[in-house]
Order: structure tokens, then C-alpha cells, then sequence
């Protein structure tokens, strides 16, 4: 500890002399140097973390970097907050909106589109609302709160449960107003997809915890997001985002700037692509693109007259 | 035919039940409740002898203060040290969020409470003319108090397991504070036995969860054992 401690300060030391003398190139070594024996903190979804996909991603990151990666699950809601307190230096999230507020409120530096997946609805094999193979979510949701068939929420401010929410809301029902069958469990997606197969009741997961766990379970795929044709409406984009170091010096931002390089590199990108569980692709790799969008990333409905304040923007 | 039989018993295929796993989990475990009993233990152990010695105003009150330490909800001391070592919080300079050392923090917490008020029990319930037998014979304080630990220390010998029965069962703190952490490389950093349960039940692998917490179960059966094993040597206890 102590010997990477003063490897640390040497090659701080060593950069900056480089620096003063002129040497205007810094080597990869010289990078790398600065950053070992450091530990990034990333706060991410259970949906990223409960998938292994994560362990596959870091491994060889911490390998490269001589640093670690201290990887904490959280839902998308509280590895926000726990960002927004300086307690992680990166966050890997799917809720958009969720996203955005948190970068017009100046705790994000960064962002980048890293991979997406979809969401499906799923529930036990007899159907009771009748919505097996719709291609229309908002019907199928309406059809279960028609039928009264049970279903289990998240419940819980995740990048899902805020998804769930704004398919209610496209749905015309607000999601305080239906009744008992409709669960709030509160807890992960793994928890929920165990609740919702005790009960044969409907639930909404992202499709990679889905098929990680599709051996378990009794339940089925009713309606398909759009990684097999179905609706768009059931996209379900993942972002990675630096925490800023302007509003927490504390927070490793070097560090977390190589890891959201190396995971939107082709490297990571191609981890992503081959990650499979129950011989499956869970995620598509988004950060490469042939035509690139190099536009910094700006959330949406964005203006700088706004001044970081996230009501002014949301009211325009 | 070795990728036929991963399909067909799905639940050990994804089976993370390799010895570095558990035997880092263990570990991590042991550290942090063993570390934090024997601070709870320390501070504990002369509050106990403190206040069932002497008599004042308001001893009944502590006591009651005490006792209700004892039932502390284990999510809310998580929350409230998770306010204390964050970034944003009083000691937040110290970047101890997301450690083994925040998780000690909160099982101290929690057992010293447990110790504290198992032990007081046991003290004052030596009979009063076994000290005054000690002072008679001419006993300084502390004489009296290694009498009256001599004479109690099955007691307090429970106080300690019941707080560390407490401190490594307990998972709604070390999971707020400590994050249940494991590295890419398979071992755990801040992931106990207690939240590799809840994270295999989570995941669905029940059969994972019911191991490890076999594990769990047979630990503090050793840690029981030991420590009753320990008394009897010493001449048996009451």
C-alpha cells in the first residue's frame, strides 16, 4: 500500500517535471502510471450488476490500470444520489430523464450512450389478460389493468420502475389509482421476477436479468421490445457518466474518465457484445458508431440560458 | 457434452460457490464482526462494571436507555453512519464509505448496546456479599472488580456472543455502508456472508443463498462453542 502510495506521488512527480520541461506528449505509461493502485467507485443498476456483465467489463480494466474497481448495485434512482453526495466517481444508469437531471443539475461531466437492451413484459405461461405476443405495450398494459391481473411493480425509483411509470402514463392510468392488484414490491428486479412467479403475476424487467434468470422461472416473454420487433416504447438505453469533479474534488475523475474510455472503447464494446447468458446476448454495444454523433452530450430540451436550474428548463 | 450439462443444471453453471468466494466472504465477515465486537467489548465491559456498582439517580433511566440500544433497528444505524462517513457528512474527509472500516462502525453500533446490557445484567446480578466480602478483606476497587468479573464472566461471556451473534447476522447496515463489494477477480471487499445471501436470492439461486447461509449458521455454532468450551475449562460456570 504504501509502495503504490509513493509509485503514486513519484510518477506525479515525474509527469509534472515532464510537464515543466516542455515534454508536451504524455506516453500511455505516464497515464497509467498516475492512476495506479487507486480505486474507482461505480455506483450502478442491479440490471448491470446482477448479470455478471460487470465482472467481465472491470476485470480486464483493472488489469491494464493496476487500479480497482469498487462496483456497488444500487437502483438507478439511489447510485444517482449516491453520485450527487460525492460517494462514487462514475454512475451507470438506464433512465434517461433521471440522467439528465442529474446533469443539468451539474453533478454529471461526460456522458456517454455506452449500450442498450430492451424491456419485456413478462408473466405466468396461462396469460390471464390475454396480451401473449401483442406488439403494442400500452394496450397490454391497459388489458392487464382491465382484467385486474396481478402485477408486480419495482416500486422502487429505478431505471425500470421509472419505465413502468411512463408506460402506465401512456396508458392514460395513473399508476396511484389501480387497484390491489397492482404490487409495489420495493425491491431489485431479481426479487420482483421471484415475486411475480410465486404469483404468476405480470411484471416489467429488463431482458437481461430476465434471461439470466429465464432457468428458475416459470415465467414468459408477453410482449417483445424492439431487440425482437416490438415496440420502441420498451428501448432501454444505457448511459455511463463521470461525477463532476468541479462539485466534488474528492471523486477520482481520472480514473473514471479511462474506465467510461475503456468500456465505450472497442475493447469494452466488444466485452459487451459477447456477453451472453443462457447462450443469449443480453446487451448491444452503442458507443462506436461509423457516423458518430460528436456533438458533446446535451440533455434533452437543454438550454445554457437555463443556468443549471432544472424546473426553468423542464417549464419551457 | 460439458455445454449440455451447463444447460441442464443451470443453477450450477452459474454457480459462484469457488472457495477463494466464500473463504474471502468468510473472511471479510469474521473481520468485520470480530473487529467490531471486541471494540463494543472494550467500551462496554467498564460502562457495565461502572454503572452496576454504584448507585446514583437516574440508574434506572440508563439502564432502560440501554436496553433500548439493545433494539435498535439495524437500516436505521446504517443510514445514520452512512450520513456520518459520506462524502457530504461530518466525516466525509476520511473516505471511509464503502469500506470495511464504516461497516465496523456500524456493528459497533449495534453490539455495543447488546454487550453493554447483557453484561450489566450479569454484574449486578452478583450478590451483593461477594463484593462486600472482597472490600472486607481489604480490596482496592479494581480488586473488587476483577472479583466480580471472575464471578460473572459466563455472563458476560454471553454478552459478547449475543453481540456477535447480533453484529454478523445482521446484513441492513453493512449492506447501506459497506456496499456488498465484490472485486472482478472473485473475492469480496465489503460483502459479507449476510448480503451474498441477499444478492444469490435476488439473482434467484436459492440453493447458493441456503449454503451460504449454512455457513453462517455453522460459524456462530463454532463461535458459541469455543466460547462455552473456553468457560468450562476455567472450572465450569453458572
Amino acid at each position: 500500500m504504501t509502495i503504490q502510495r509513493r509509485e503514486f506521488i513519484a510518477a506525479l512527480a515525474g509527469g509534472g517535471a515532464a510537464g515543466l520541461a516542455g515534454c508536451s506528449t504524455l506516453t500511455g505509461d505516464d497515464s497509467d502510471a498516475e492512476i495506479s493502485g487507486e480505486t474507482l467507485t461505480l455506483t450502478t443498476t442491479s440490471s448491470t450488476y446482477n448479470t455478471g456483465l460487470l465482472d467481465e467489463l472491470n476485470a480486464p480494466f483493472e488489469d491494464r490500470y493496476g487500479v480497482s474497481v469498487d462496483a456497488v448495485s444500487q437502483g438507478t434512482g439511489q447510485a444517482l444520489e449516491t453520485a450527487r453526495n460525492g460517494d462514487s466517481d462514475v454512475v451507470m444508469v438506464h433512465a434517461r430523464s433521471l440522467e439528465d437531471e442529474f446533469m443539468e443539475a451539474g453533478y454529471g461531466v461526460n456522458r456517454r450512450d455506452l449500450m442498450y437492451n430492451d424491456f419485456v413484459v413478462i408473466g405466468g405461461p396461462d396469460d390471464p389478460a390475454g396480451i401473449g405476443g401483442s406488439d403494442d405495450v400500452t394496450e397490454a398494459f391497459t388489458a392487464i389493468a382491465d382484467s385486474e391481473s396481478p402485477f408486480v411493480s419495482r416500486g422502487d425509483d429505478s431505471g425500470t420502475h421509472t419505465k413502468e411509470l411512463e408506460i402506465w402514463d401512456e396508458a392514460g392510468r395513473s399508476a396511484d389509482e389501480l387497484g390491489e392488484w397492482y404490487q409495489e414490491a420495493g425491491q431489485g428486479m431479481g426479487d420482483v421476477i421471484n415475486m411475480a412467479n410465486q404469483q404468476g403475476a405480470y411484471t416489467l424487467s429488463d431482458r437481461g436479468t430476465y434471461l439470466d434468470m429465464q432457468g428458475e422461472v416459470d415465467l414468459e416473454i408477453h410482449v417483445q421490445g424492439p431487440i425482437e420487433d416490438g415496440p420502441e416504447l420498451l428501448a432501454n438505453p444505457y448511459g455511463i457518466v463521470a461525477v463532476n469533479p468541479a462539485v466534488h474534488d474528492n471523486v477520482e475523475y481520472d480514473l473514471a474518465m479511462a474506465y467510461i474510455g475503456f468500456i465505450t472503447g472497442p475493447e469494452g464494446q466488444d466485452l459487451i457484445e459477447n456477453y451472453t447468458a443462457n447462450g443469449e446476448q443480453l446487451f448491444y454495444p452503442e458507443a462506436l458508431s461509423e457516423e458518430p454523433n460528436f456533438r458533446q452530450y446535451v440533455p434533452e430540451g437543454w438550454s445554457a440560458d437555463g443556468g443549471g436550474n432544472s424546473s426553468d428548463s423542464s417549464d419551457e | 457434452m460439458s455445454l449440455e450439462s451447463a444447460t441442464t443444471v443451470p443453477l450450477l453453471a452459474g454457480f459462484p460457490f469457488e472457495w477463494n468466494y466464500i473463504r474471502s466472504i468468510i473472511v471479510v465477515s469474521l473481520y468485520v464482526s470480530v473487529a467490531a465486537v471486541a471494540l463494543s467489548t472494550l467500551v462496554s465491559l467498564p460502562i457495565a462494571l461502572a454503572v452496576g456498582f454504584s448507585d446514583f439517580r437516574g440508574k434506572g433511566l440508563l439502564t432502560s436507555i440501554i436496553n433500548t440500544g439493545m433494539g435498535f433497528p439495524s437500516v436505521v444505524v446504517g443510514l445514520a453512519v452512512l450520513f456520518t462517513v459520506s462524502n457530504e457528512g461530518p466525516l466525509g474527509s476520511l473516505e471511509l464509505v464503502f469500506t470495511r472500516e464504516a461497516m465496523i462502525m456500524s456493528q459497533f453500533v449495534l453490539a455495543a448496546p447488546v454487550i453493554t446490557g447483557v453484561s450489566l445484567a450479569a454484574v449486578s446480578s452478583v450478590e451483593q456479599n461477594v463484593r462486600d466480602a472482597a472490600y472486607a478483606m481489604g480490596g482496592t476497587r479494581l480488586d473488587v472488580a476483577l472479583v466480580t468479573i471472575k464471578e460473572a464472566r459466563y455472563g458476560i461471556a454471553t454478552a459478547v456472543l449475543a453481540g456477535f451473534g447480533r453484529a454478523i447476522s445482521e446484513v441492513g447496515s453493512v449492506l447501506i455502508v459497506g456496499g456488498n463489494i465484490a472485486g472482478a477477480d472473485g473475492t469480496s471487499k465489503t460483502r459479507t456472508l449476510t448480503t451474498a445471501i441477499q444478492l444469490e436470492a435476488q439473482r434467484g439461486r436459492f440453493e447458493t443463498a441456503m449454503i451460504l447461509g449454512a455457513v453462517l449458521l455453522a460459524i456462530v455454532l463454532v463461535v458459541n462453542g469455543i466460547v462455552v468450551r473456553l468457560g468450562s475449562d476455567e472450572g465450569g460456570y453458572r
